[in-house]
């Protein structure tokens, strides 16, 4: 079967509630490009998440546009992951964190040899933020500082 | 997050997205993508199954060196099962949660945490010291 076409389900839902469109992100230049450099065996990789990920005594996210980042340390205790998101159904990911936020399953592969190292922590976001602007001018460079400043080779994103 | 990927690649960091919502992707555009067909919530796998998740994450790690141009997407060979009923229904229905604009705690003992947070406490790391 072929994939779900989210922007078009959406459009019809909005239309049928009587809301305005939604306006999705459309690209208008082809995607930034840099090679990597590394093997995975001896790469430090970031992990970003968007699927409202915090842990417990840490501040939880608001729904409102919150452009917050929250660190969780590379060993977190998984039984201390939580999420905060309003726009998907959270039941799998509050049982087991690692459907959105992979960290058993990355800690394991670097215990396997796998990937080199993670960074000292992974960052986390509420993806459902509808200003464009907010996103590119707040949330964007805010990660993109703190991975340049973990020093990391790769990183891997995983919205939700 | 295809903003963040860019953002981050064009600071000469390679990335790569993973994505359960393809159309969605492909508008934003990111450098590298890996597709996984399973419904929204699990963009790296299904719960508590560690083998399908670690199998499903070494497919999506080749995407850093298998993917050679900008803007190819990756499609992973799972699917979520057989007859693939969740890609039907859900349209006419708005099922998000009305958005709160205070920290919305999946429990009560974690705002009780947070709330203990002194006010020069970091917001982005919490109780940990960056």
């Amino acid at each position: 079967m072929e994939p779900v076409d989210y922007i078009a389900r959406l459009k019809r839902t909005y239309a049928k509630l009587g809301y305005p469109a939604y306006q999705w992100v459309h690209s208008e230049t082809p995607p930034p490009w840099a090679p990597v450099r590394k093997p995975l065996s001896e790469s430090r990789l970031g992990l970003i998440a968007s699927g409202g990920i915090y842990a417990a005594g840490q501040v939880a996210f608001h729904f409102k546009d919150d452009t917050g980042i929250r660190a969780i340390p590379r060993d977190v205790p998984t039984a201390e992951l939580r999420t905060a998101h309003f726009a998907y159904d959270q039941t799998d990911a509050r049982s087991d964190p690692n459907v959105v936020f992979p960290i058993d399953t990355l800690r394991n592969l670097v215990a396997e040899g796998v990937i080199g190292e993670l960074a000292s922590h992974a960052y986390t976001f509420m993806g459902g933020i509808y200003s464009a602007r907010r996103v590119r001018e707040d949330v964007a460079p805010a990660l993109r500082q703190r991975l340049q400043d973990e020093r990391v080779d790769i990183a891997l994103l995983v919205p939700v | 997050m295809g903003l963040v990927a860019r953002e981050v690649e064009a600071a000469g960091i390679p990335t790569l997205s993973m994505t359960s919502a393809l159309d969605i992707t492909r508008a934003v555009n990111p450098p590298r993508a890996a597709f996984l067909d399973y419904p929204l919530g699990h963009t790296t796998g299904k719960p508590h199954e560690p083998a399908l998740q670690r199998a499903i994450m070494l497919e999506a790690l080749d995407a850093f060196t298998s993917l050679r141009e900008p803007g190819q997407v990756k499609h992973l060979p799972f699917r979520w099962d057989e007859d693939e009923r969740w890609k039907h229904g859900m349209a006419g229905t708005d099922t998000r949660t009305e958005r709160f604009d205070t920290p919305q705690y999946q429990c009560e003992e974690d705002r009780l945490k947070a709330a203990a947070l002194e006010p020069g406490d970091c917001p982005v790391c919490g109780l940990e010291d960056l």
